[in-house]
């Protein structure tokens, strides 16, 4: 008998630190199928952020290099800059992101800087224990919005994807999600097409991956995959916001 | 050698092309805009990027990025944006990525006023950011220091993978000199430790990240251990010190003014000398303790209400009565204001 | 004809696959692996069609599939 399924040689064999259930480790692995599918292992850099992912950097068999919260992107940036055929991703989630690091994100966004940020969104802080993100959902109960996120003191959930789609330089975003086979395989299309473009210099590109965090959202592996479907998923949409040079962008998509 | 006249910033700029930087990462603000905006005239010339960054922030984790790859990189701002460089600066001395920093001082604390000034030597020299670190300081006088200073930078922070800082101020940056450029660098080290380009090596990571404990304090241990060896590139430059019965310890712009000091109170029979540290950190605190038999006390000149007369008074102790001198915010102390206060002492 | 892997020592049981499997080939273990979880488990392995459900949702690549 021939194996068929492995773990991709990308990613090392060590056990990960993240709670049972958590989907970040099937982001991990799609990841580094794309990496060897495409055969970038000596030519990939990924570059760590801070928050839950924040040692993937000795998870991934590839250059890494670890950055400040929210910063990933300038990082990318410096590195693609020095090495632009190089394929340069950041690994970030909504804190990181979308909260102390809004203005990098953008602003390569808005250089067209030629990089792929995957973002892994559960609409909360998971790292430092459960706290409210930029991305939790109205009434969502954390450990800083004890009663549920107040929308009239704290604001609405963020759209940042759409915002980096909105800029000319992006030329790729797209919103999954990791909840069942079929969505698993799509989010790894998507990243492979990030990937892709970024290897023909198209432009910046971005891909969000609705995750889960059950241990935060005081709920079980497998509700949590529902919750995010039923929750996570209504606030925001998956589907493709931006496609290709140009393109319009299609936010809200039903 | 052919002389050209340069700004202290361009000067500044230059130096760091001639040292094989290619790669600049910065943001506007005063006084240290000619740095960015040479770099953006010359690096094109030389196959370099320039990038305005969005924020000092992103400049200095642009120089992360880079500076990780093993390429010679450079970012430059002055006091408030120094300010947000901190937590940058924390991370590229724990991951020991070499790049050099150049600060150009002004008038603070806040906003303050954009002349030069020396009050962010505790923010340079004692560390800024968080964690136990430590940088090679240098403090260039004259423009052709500038030039120097910058250029010897890049392979001070290569050899010892550590971020190394220029720390100028507004008055140095704008006034221009004549000068001789270095020539420029051909050979550079290897750096095996860097994301490069060689594909037969084994994977490097870039990281400030020990979240086991008994690692960070090894790391912590090492980099002490690097920082004892780094103290081996003290630099100090003297002025008529052989029979001074007084020193004046001034870095920087105030050591130009501390040099025509120095003359007038000889004119008036008062022997004072200079002692003029180089490097900052590490800090000559040998040369001026050697001092101390010779002499009846010493001055500290500075723009500021006086922090490196702090560093003089751990030089040599309670030995001897160390004054500060200074105006502040961006105020120049005037010779014959700062001669009065040596002659007040000297005369008793 | 399919084998299925399972790597106990790096499973947090999680049970995703145990969910996700078409063919109600996996269960819990009735024991635990060394980090005190019960590991996910083939109960009806001849049933299994080799369809990589399991390798697909699983958070910590426990599983290899072989043909």
């Amino acid at each position: 008998m021939k194996k068929v399924i492995v773990k991709p040689k990308v990613l090392h064999n060590i056990p990960w630190h993240y709670c049972p259930g958590c989907t970040h480790g099937i982001v991990h692995r799609l990841i580094a199928e794309v990496i060897d599918e495409m055969d970038l292992q000596k030519d990939a850099v990924g570059v760590a952020s801070v928050g839950c992912s924040c040692f993937n950097y000795d998870y991934f068999d590839i250059d890494m290099s670890a950055a400040a919260h929210g910063r990933a992107p300038a990082v990318a940036t410096g590195i693609k800059r020095v090495q632009p055929g190089r394929l340069v991703f950041t690994y970030q989630g909504d804190g990181d992101l979308c909260a102390i690091g809004t203005a990098e994100a953008i602003h390569a966004a808005v250089r067209g800087e030629n990089i792929t940020i995957i973002f892994y969104n559960n609409g909360i802080y998971g790292m430092t224990g459960g706290q409210m993100a930029p991305t939790s959902l109205p009434d969502m109960k954390t450990t800083t919005s004890p009663y549920g996120r107040n929308v009239q003191e704290t604001g609405f959930p963020i759209k940042m994807t759409e915002m980096l789609a909105l800029q000319e330089g992006c030329v790729y975003a797209e919103r999954t999600k990791v909840s069942n086979p079929a969505s698993i395989n799509k989010t790894k299309k998507a990243i492979r097409k990030a990937f892709e473009l970024q290897l023909s210099r198209a432009g910046f590109t971005i891909v969000e991956i609705l995750g889960t965090c059950p241990t935060n959202w005081g709920l079980d592996p497998l509700q949590a995959i529902k919750w995010m479907e039923e929750k996570l998923e209504k606030q925001y949409p998956t589907g493709i916001l931006k496609n290709s040079k140009g393109d319009s962008v299609i936010c809200d998509k039903k | 050698m052919e002389q050209v006249l340069l700004k202290g910033s361009e000067a500044i700029a230059e130096g760091a092309v001639l040292a094989g930087c290619r790669f600049f990462f910065g943001y506007p603000i005063t006084p240290q805009n000619e740095i960015p905006e040479y770099f953006a005239r010359r690096l094109p010339q030389v196959n370099g990027t320039f990038l305005q960054a969005e924020s000092e922030i992103a400049a200095i984790n642009m120089v992360y990025g880079a500076g990780g790859t093993g390429a010679r990189v450079m970012t430059s701002s002055s006091s408030p944006g120094m300010s947000l460089k901190q937590e940058g600066i924390s991370y590229l001395s724990c991951a020991e990525v070499p790049c050099v920093i150049v600060s150009i001082m002004r008038g603070g604390p806040g906003l303050g006023a954009i002349q030069g000034a020396q009050p962010d030597y505790f923010q340079a020299v004692k560390g800024g950011g968080h964690g136990d670190y430590k940088n090679i300081v240098l403090a260039p006088s004259t423009v052709q220091e500038a030039a120097d200073l910058t250029y010897q930078a890049f392979d001070l922070a290569d050899k010892y993978r550590n971020p190394v800082i220029i720390l100028g101020d507004g008055i140095l940056a704008q006034m221009m000199e004549p000068i001789v450029l270095p020539n420029e660098k051909q050979d550079f080290p290897e750096k095996n430790w860097a994301l490069n380009l060689d594909k037969n090596r084994p994977r490097n990571v870039i990281s400030s990240s020990y979240p086991i404990v008994e690692e960070l304090e090894k790391v912590i241990i090492r980099l002490n251990q690097k920082a004892e060896i780094m103290k081996g590139e003290v630099r100090w430059d003297t002025l008529q010190v052989e029979d001074a019965d007084y020193i004046i310890v001034a870095y920087g712009t105030s050591a130009r003014i501390a040099k025509a000091v120095v003359r007038q109170a000889r004119e008036i029979g008062i022997k004072l000398g200079l002692l003029r540290p180089i490097t900052l950190w590490p800090f000559p605190y040998d040369a001026i303790y050697s001092l101390v038999p010779q002499v009846k006390a010493f001055f500290a000149l500075e723009m500021s209400t006086g922090q490196m007369i702090e560093d003089v008074k751990i030089a040599i102790g309670r030995e001897r009565p160390v004054y500060h001198i200074g105006r502040y915010g961006g105020v120049i102390p005037r010779v014959n204001e700062t001669l009065e206060k040596i002659t007040a002492v000297a005369k008793g | 004809m399919t084998k299925v892997e399972i790597n106990e020592e790096l499973c947090k049981g999680c049970g995703l696959c145990i969910n996700f499997c078409p063919s109600k080939v996996l269960n819990y273990a009735d024991y635990t692996n060394n980090k005190g979880y019960h590991p996910a488990k083939l109960i009806n392995p001849e049933k299994c069609t080799g369809c990589t459900s399991c390798y697909l949702v699983c958070p910590d690549c426990c599983f290899e599939i072989y043909r």
